[in-house]
């Protein structure tokens, strides 16, 4: 049942508590288990990790699409009035000089929550096909996408900021477009999305074993 | 770490309590995407049917438009927004791809009338100040076709009257268009009732055509009789009533504008597009407003000082002008005679004929008019020529009664009709003047004058006799004058002598009378002496009372 190289607590029968960090001895049966010191739900690996995960990806992937297209930011000034999707922000800032905000914007705004997706589609496609394939390599993206997680964050702050701070009637109003609240729900799904995701399931395969929750 | 004390240890663990397992169900974190699926389709949904509609505007330039900027407005009201901005093909203007959003689709008929707006100051009023900030927009207004379409052409400007405005427009033909432009108020009792839409210059290029809007409801007060005037200019004139200044208002004068007036009341309002011509002053309006009537004056006189363009007077009120002065051989009297032309404004005479016509005055050329003048003729209605000033010598033709004129008619049934003239008053006057002088020569002058040398002589003898009179009074009378004279002055010098006796005694009585005659003097200081001696003599006595010792001992020093 075991591997002796490679000890694992699941191998073993054993799982520990999520909240108090009692390790118990699992009663070995799919139903649902409780921890005999605080009651919390017992599990060798996450419940539905994949499944809830591949949920709030797809979620997030199909909220991409307002986040990018839907007016991001409304600015109006007396000279001037316009709507800014996040794309077309950024093409302002380059055309008018400022390329590293335009850079930074486009990395932060439009590069990293793509990449967050792709990153964790591809741990996803690659747990459910039990891949052995650097699975350390794997993990640490895994790392860095839940470490990115929040500070992709950095167009709602600039909006909200903005939109709070500059409202002066007729001379200038900052206002937040729809696309706002689709990238903020994009944001937040893939932050919970990494947080479904159980990384114990990279390694899993390399047991040659199955474990359920 | 061993494994049977792994294992010990791993048997020491508590064991998870379990549960009875649940039926499997789908997880309802699915529910996430399912949402957000429903979301993003619905944004896709309302996209779809939002979505504009992809229209084309050509323009002669793209002044001030931006593609993916620039807005369309309807009632300022953004309806849409510029695309692109292409030349055309044949590069004469350029082409204008805009998107309208789908409330604004209806708006894209066959009329409707495109237009940028930028910042103008015309026809009184600045427009458009915003777009110096916010840039230029393109303005809209929506047409009445049904016909939808996408594809327009420009206008260069706005349009001056929105199609919405209820109004009529009519059209003035002129020769010179003056100061108006499109915009140019158009006034009404000097009230701007409407603007001039657009000055054309005609096809042949000898006049102009200029379109007139005017506001409902004051469209109804253009009415067939109805005479436009350019409204734009002051109009200085010096008459012998003085100086006078008719301006309308200070808007048309600065800016140019039309006014206009109906000649006769009761007459129809006009159906629009009714062509009027626009005259370039009231008073020329007036002249040449239809309702006007020519006649001809023929005078025998010498009408020297009557010009074309001299009043025709009814009493003091001008009621229409010279306009043609011919000089023509009348055959059968052997001499020349003056055909005067006059053009008569009925409007003018309206107020003067109400009382005899008991009512409104009949339109001219009518049979009515004609009967009323031939009735006016009847009791004596003549025209003559009067000076109008003394000092110019200038004439005008007068309209009135002549009680003692030859009966006259008036002939319809030459072309223009003639009317019966009675001598001016430059005639009477130079009549008079000859009868004058007649009447001196006829005085009996030279035998007056000898009467006059009899009298001269008779007068000679009447005064030599007098002069021989008084000679002999003279002789008789003066020498016994003269004693008495003589006796007389005796007289008068005796009692002159006693009067200067009299004098001398009386002076001499005032000398001894007078404030400063000595006399008076000494007597003044005499009493004063005495009153002064008195007085020491009271003094004494005091001391003498109060140091009855002095008289012994003598006066002390220093008492």
């Amino acid at each position: 049942m075991s591997t002796a190289d490679s000890p694992i607590a699941a191998g073993r029968g054993l799982c520990s508590c999520h909240v108090c960090q009692l390790v118990s001895r699992s009663t070995g049966t799919s139903r649902g288990q409780y921890c005999p010191r605080c009651g919390a739900r017992l599990h060798l690996r996450r419940p539905g990790s994949v499944q809830r995960c591949w949920a709030l990806v797809i979620a997030s992937y199909i909220l991409y699409i307002p986040a990018n297209t839907l007016v991001m930011m409304e600015t109006g000034s007396l000279i001037s009035y316009r709507k800014d999707t996040i794309v077309s922000g950024v093409v302002h800032l380059w055309r008018t000089g400022s390329w590293m905000i335009a850079v930074i914007v486009f990395v932060a705004s439009v590069a990293i929550p793509l990449l967050k997706l792709f990153s964790l589609t591809l741990l996803l496609i690659s747990v459910q096909r039990k891949s052995t394939w650097h699975p350390q390599q794997r993990t640490r993206l895994y790392r860095l996408v839940e470490a990115v997680g929040r500070w992709s964050m950095l167009d709602i702050y600039v909006v909200t900021l903005l939109a709070a701070l500059v409202q002066l009637g007729s001379l200038a109003i900052v206002k937040a477009g729809p696309a706002a609240i689709a990238f903020g729900a994009v944001v937040v799904l893939t932050m919970l999305a990494t947080m479904e995701f159980d990384p114990r399931l990279i390694w899993d395969p390399l047991q040659k074993e199955e474990f359920h929750d | 770490m061993t494994e049977p004390s792994d294992k010990q240890e791993i048997q020491d663990l508590p064991e998870a309590v379990s549960e009875p397992k649940r039926r499997f169900s789908i997880q309802l974190v699915w529910i996430i995407p399912i949402v957000a699926a429903i979301i993003g389709l619905s944004i896709a949904a309302k996209a779809w049917v939002d979505r504009g509609e992809t229209i084309t505007i050509s323009f002669k330039t793209g002044e001030g438009l931006e593609a993916g900027k620039t807005k369309l407005k309807y009632k300022d009201v953004m309806i849409g927004e510029v695309k692109s901005i292409a030349i055309s093909d044949d590069r004469t203007h350029v082409v204008v791809t805009a998107e309208v959003t789908k409330d604004a689709k209806g708006l894209m008929v066959k009329d409707t009338r495109f237009w940028v707006v930028r910042a103008r100051i015309s026809g009184g009023n600045v427009s458009g100040l915003t777009t110096l900030l916010g840039g230029s927009y393109i303005g809209v207004e929506a047409g009445t076709s049904k016909e939808l379409s996408d594809s327009f052409i420009g206008l260069e400007s706005p349009p001056a009257v929105s199609m919405d405005v209820p109004g009529r427009q009519f059209v003035l033909h002129t020769d010179d268009v003056g100061s108006l432009y499109t915009g140019s108020p158009v006034f009404f009792h000097r009230i701007q009732v409407g603007q001039v839409i657009s000055t054309d210059l005609d096809r042949d290029g000898k006049a102009v055509t200029v379109r007139v809007f005017i506001k409902s409801p004051y469209d109804r007060f253009v009415t067939t009789s109805t005479y436009f005037w350019q409204a734009s200019g002051v109009d200085l004139t010096v008459t012998p009533g003085g100086v006078k200044l008719n301006t309308e208002s200070m808007l048309a004068v600065l800016l140019g504008g039309i006014s206009f007036e109906e000649s006769a009341s009761g007459a129809v309002a006009a159906p629009a597009d009714t062509a009027y011509t626009l005259y370039g002053t009231r008073d020329e309006a007036l002249k040449n407003s239809a309702a006007s009537e020519k006649f001809i004056l023929e005078f025998r006189e010498s009408v020297r000082g009557l010009a074309v363009g001299a009043p025709v007077d009814l009493r003091g009120v001008t009621v229409g002008e010279v306009t043609n002065i011919n000089v023509v051989l009348d055959p059968n009297r052997k001499d020349f005679s003056v055909p005067v032309e006059i053009q008569l404004y009925p409007e003018h005479l309206q107020t003067q004929f109400r009382k005899d016509s008991g009512g409104k005055m009949p339109l001219p050329g009518t049979a009515e008019a004609h009967k009323l003048l031939d009735d006016l003729v009847a009791h004596g209605f003549r025209a003559q020529i009067k000076s109008g000033s003394l000092l110019t010598g200038q004439l005008y033709v007068a309209l009135d009664f002549a009680p003692d004129a030859r009966a006259g008619r008036i002939n319809w049934n030459s072309s223009p009709p003639r009317f019966p003239t009675v001598p001016g008053s430059m005639e009477k006057l130079q009549k008079n003047l000859i009868e004058i002088v007649q009447r001196i020569e006829k005085l009996p002058l030279e035998k007056l004058a000898g009467d006059a040398g009899q009298t001269m002589r008779s007068l000679d003898d009447t005064l030599k006799s007098a002069d021989r009179l008084l000679q002999n009074m003279d002789k008789s009378l003066v020498p016994e004058a003269k004693s008495v004279l003589t006796e007389t002055k005796t007289t008068l010098e005796d009692v002159r002598k006693t009067l200067t006796e009299a004098r001398t005694t009386l002076g001499g009585a005032s000398g001894v009378l007078s404030a400063d005659a000595p006399v008076q003097v000494d007597l003044r200081d005499t009493m004063r002496e005495v009153s002064r001696a008195a007085r020491s003599l009271r003094v004494l006595g005091d001391y003498l009372e109060q140091h009855p010792e002095s008289l012994i001992r003598g006066k002390k020093e220093g008492k």
